[in-house]
């Protein structure tokens, strides 16, 4: 249900947008209104949700400690693992969440007859999900071209590195291609892995339809579907110097991928999509693991109602006297 | 209460993944004979001043629930996304990859879906979304999200002890979601309508009143140890004597009372007593801080935070310098990671320094205890002890990382240290289920029950699956492992799984190689059996 659901819900935005460009011509709607709506949407959100999370006190000293503690000097700490200073953090989310560390660990689990499990390496998923989001990053870069004047000089360092297989005209970008594959098989492995359909909500469909619409629509763009290139930097730039205007001839399909990334952008601060930012502020991973070697304040701390000594010895003190044990009060 | 029937392990080992066809949010919650624990008796309930003591079962209709328990449950929520970044940020950030799934113990040993920790987070992520998220109060089941009716709060309890937070699908997740986390605030929250269960109660009742799980009173305590040092005595001629509560000794002992109170853990305090009376160390045992390990834990942040009063309190009554903690899981994640935020700054106890090396435990600078492997594996690399490893050939040994010493502190090389110093043969278990990756006793967290005894050979199930690979290839009859806990549960663990595999401390085995000065010779090990090259000269 969730697939068809989110599926439908990706053709019927896109349906939106022709209906909307091609027959009423709100061309300002989708070409102006919406997409500064929706980068309003997203900065404000993605704002909001991360002061909220800030906002919460990391009470205690929690970091998933993966290789060994700083102990006796004669013993390899494993600093990367478990860090116990801020270098050490710095290092682990750095391994984190340029290179998905934990993925990289992922294992498969699987049960053989004799009864035995068999512990097999399972690297797909950390390729697919190190592929798609590499890509993604790489295309955005690349799109900056759209918004600067003069175009900064590490875009065409990166756009050349992309299109180094020189294929064709315009050149084959790389990343095109694998974001397309690594969507697919995020969505394949969600359909056909029965315990990933399982857990599967129609919210972790959607964004996968949605990104995949706009990486195709943009492939469609880029490669078969003509658009007029000089066109569109005249918008880009008209929106962001914000003296916004739109020009004649660009053509449908663009405001098709406009479209879908202006829904991504708005629909970002909602969804699970931001763990792009709540992954940077995860206790288990963002914290030294130096709780005995320094105090962890709590800022909530209060004092609780204890059983005191005096009040165990009350209890006890006939016994204690008897087995010889030391007292405060005789 | 009648003991349920744990099915045989080649029928236990038919586990079938696959999930059902409905979903999730549609099934309801089937309590299965032998995988719950009996509800908590209020007096239990009482002892701590938790809400809501009243009788009650698990499998009844109806609760006996507080009218407004909703409220008390979304206050409570509410309440904890304030106090915690960890909880609300692992409501919010989850992409359902399901790398976590298959590495939670349950699940490999159930195939229960709701055993996956993503499924057990989004138990309570769903509830999360309803009453907190703007798209959850919006979209409904379309975003993930479902109102809490008292089916969906039959299913925490049922799922949520049925975890044994032992953090093993943390490590695996791309953004460190601790379900641990997770079920700890959820039995928090189940804990505000009263809702524990015996197993856990009873313990913390206990704790609070006498100091200990097990509610031993002050002079049996006492009396219990003096029992195990005639065993002592009868080994190696050695007598020891122990001081109780003894003002100005240099460091206090902090032990899991289970060690003192039945097999094998026994073993593993004689070996404690034996190696401080060897060194000459000036210690004290407290009975009013007669344990290490800490149920409140299980119930919630308040009640771990009241039961380990004892800890610095006593200490500073008695003078001490410094602690030393004994071999327990639940105590190290507690005393390494929140002792000294809730109690301290211990600014009356020094940085602890071992009399007899002279070594400086840097890592200990704040908190003041030491946990026991550090402080022995120092005596070893120092040479202070003279060691036979050859008394302990009978045994080949594997190591079991348990949990919380492993993801909760990475203590991994020192136990490690010890071992290959006083056994000659030790063999690890597959690289995939041990250090970080190690796996879960099953009973861990308050579920080492009778009545769960089918759960706990499910969830057990890994663990003794890689003691039997060893087992099989290396000849391998004793399990070693530093919680107390693990002595507990992991002895049936394998009689039913690994029969002919044993379980032990790290002190157990340190004490049978230790050769004390003016020992008699020596024909037993700890437990009575025979040492290696002494059943021929019995004989004669
Ligand atoms: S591994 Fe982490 S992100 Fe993936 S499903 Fe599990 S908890 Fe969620
Ligand atoms: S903490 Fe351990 S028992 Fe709990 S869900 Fe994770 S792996 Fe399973």
């Amino acid at each position: 249900m969730g697939i068809l659901f989110s599926f439908f819900a990706v053709i019927i935005l896109v349906l939106f947008v022709f209906v909307g460009v091609k027959v009423v011509k709100l061309q300002f709607l989708f070409g102006i209104i919406i997409p500064y709506a929706a980068v309003v949407t997203f900065i404000v959100g993605v704002i909001y949700r991360v002061v909220k999370w800030g906002h919460s006190p990391v009470p205690f000293r929690i970091p998933t400690t993966c290789g060994q503690q700083k102990s006796l000097p004669w013993i390899k700490q494993n600093k990367l693992e478990n860090p116990s200073s801020t270098l050490g953090v710095i290092g682990r989310m750095a391994i984190e969440i340029l290179l998905f560390r934990s993925l990289f660990r992922n294992i498969k689990t699987e049960l053989r007859d004799g009864p035995k499990l068999a512990y097999g390496s399972d690297k797909w998923l950390w390729l697919a999900a190190l592929a798609f989001h590499w890509s993604f990053l790489t295309i955005l870069v690349r799109h900056l071209r759209l918004f600067t004047v003069p175009i900064l000089p590490f875009i065409p360092l990166i756009e050349g590195i992309d299109g180094f297989l020189q294929i064709g005209v315009p050149r084959l970008y790389m990343t095109d291609i694998v974001i397309l594959i690594a969507v697919a098989y995020l969505f394949l492995r969600r359909v056909y892995i029965p315990q990933v359909r399982y857990i599967s909500l129609p919210a972790d469909y959607f964004p996968l339809f949605l990104i995949f619409g706009v990486a195709l629509s943009g492939v469609l763009m880029r490669y078969f579907v003509k658009v007029d290139v000089v066109a569109v930097k005249e918008l880009t730039m008209g929106l962001v110097s914000f003296n916004p205007n739109i020009p004649e001839g660009i053509g449908i399909i663009f405001y098709i991928h406009l479209f879908l990334i202006s829904t991504l952008f708005a629909y970002f601060p909602f969804s699970k999509l931001v763990h792009m930012g709540g992954v940077f502020l995860s206790p288990t991973r963002n914290l030294s693991n130096n709780s005995r070697i320094v105090r962890h304040i709590n800022p909530w701390n209060y004092p609780v109602k204890a059983r005191t000594y005096e009040e165990y010895e009350d209890e006890f003190r006939e016994k204690m006297k008897k087995a010889g044990i030391p007292v405060e009060k005789e | 209460m009648a003991k349920v029937e744990v099915p045989k392990p080649d029928e236990l080992s038919k586990i079938d993944y696959t999930p059902p066809k409905r979903g999730w949010m549609d099934t309801t919650v089937e309590f299965k004979p032998g995988t719950w624990c009996y509800g908590t008796r209020p007096k239990y309930v009482e002892a701590v001043d938790l809400p809501n003591p009243r009788e009650w079962k698990p499998t009844d209709e109806d609760w006996k629930l507080p009218e407004n328990w909703r409220e008390i449950i979304l206050e409570g929520i509410d309440d904890r996304l304030r106090k915690y970044r960890s909880f609300r940020l692992f409501m919010d950030i989850c992409v359902r990859c399901g790398a976590c799934a298959d590495k939670c113990h349950f699940f490999v040993g159930s195939g229960d879906p709701k055993n996956m920790p993503v499924l057990r987070a989004e138990l309570l992520r769903s509830v999360y979304r309803k009453y907190f998220t703007a798209s959850g109060k919006h979209l409904g089941r379309l975003a993930g999200a479902r109102e809490l009716t008292y089916n969906v709060l039959k299913e925490w309890w049922y799922y949520f002890f049925q975890c044994t937070e032992c953090r093993r699908c943390s490590a695996f997740c791309p953004y460190g979601i601790d379900t641990a986390e997770i079920t700890l605030m959820g039995r928090e929250l189940i804990n505000l309508l009263g809702c524990n269960t015996d197993w856990i109660m009873g313990p913390v009742s206990n704790s609070y009143r006498t100091g200990n799980h097990l509610g031993l009173e002050p002079h049996t305590v006492k009396s219990n140890i003096e029992f195990l040092l005639d065993d002592v005595e009868t080994i190696t001629g050695i007598k020891i004597e122990p001081t109780f509560n003894r003002k100005g000794a240099e460091i206090l002992l902090v032990n899991p009372s289970g060690d003192i109170f039945g097999d094998p853990g026994n073993y593993t305090a004689m070996g404690i007593l034996m190696l401080f009376h060897e060194i000459g160390l000036d210690y004290t045992w407290s009975t009013y801080a007669s344990e290490g390990g800490n149920f409140g834990f299980f119930t919630s942040n308040e009640t771990a935070k009241r039961l380990y009063y004892k800890v610095y309190s006593e200490a500073k009554r008695l003078k001490v310098k410094w602690i030393i903690g004994g071999e327990c899981g639940h105590q190290w994640r507690l005393f390494h990671q929140y002792l000294d935020t809730w109690h301290g700054p211990a600014d009356f106890l020094e940085e602890p320094v071992s009399p007899t090396t002279g070594t400086k435990f840097e890592n200990a600078k704040s908190t003041k205890a030491v946990h026991i492997a550090e402080f022995t594996a120092d005596l070893i690399r120092h040479g202070k002890l003279k060691l036979d490893p050859s008394r302990n050939d009978h045994l080949k040994v594997t190591w079991h990382d348990s949990c919380n010493t492993a993801r909760g502190m990475g203590i991994f090389e020192e136990p490690r240290y010890i071992i290959k110093n006083v056994c000659n043969y030790f063999y690890e278990m597959p690289e995939n289920t041990i250090r970080e990756k190690t796996f879960c006793c099953g009973s861990g967290s308050g579920l080492n029950a009778g009545e769960n005894m089918e759960l706990r050979m499910r969830g057990g199930f890994p663990r003794a699956n890689a003691v039997k690979y060893v087992h099989e290839k290396y000849g391998v009859n004793m399990l070693a492992a530093m919680c107390a806990i693990d002595r507990a549960a992991l002895p049936p663990l394998m009689d039913y799984w690994v029969p002919g595999v044993r379980v032990c401390g790290l002190h157990e085995l340190v004490a049978n190689a230790l050769v004390m000065k003016g020992e008699k010779e020596r024909t037993t090990d700890l437990r009575g059996d025979p040492l290696p090259g002494k059943e021929a000269k019995e004989d004669v």
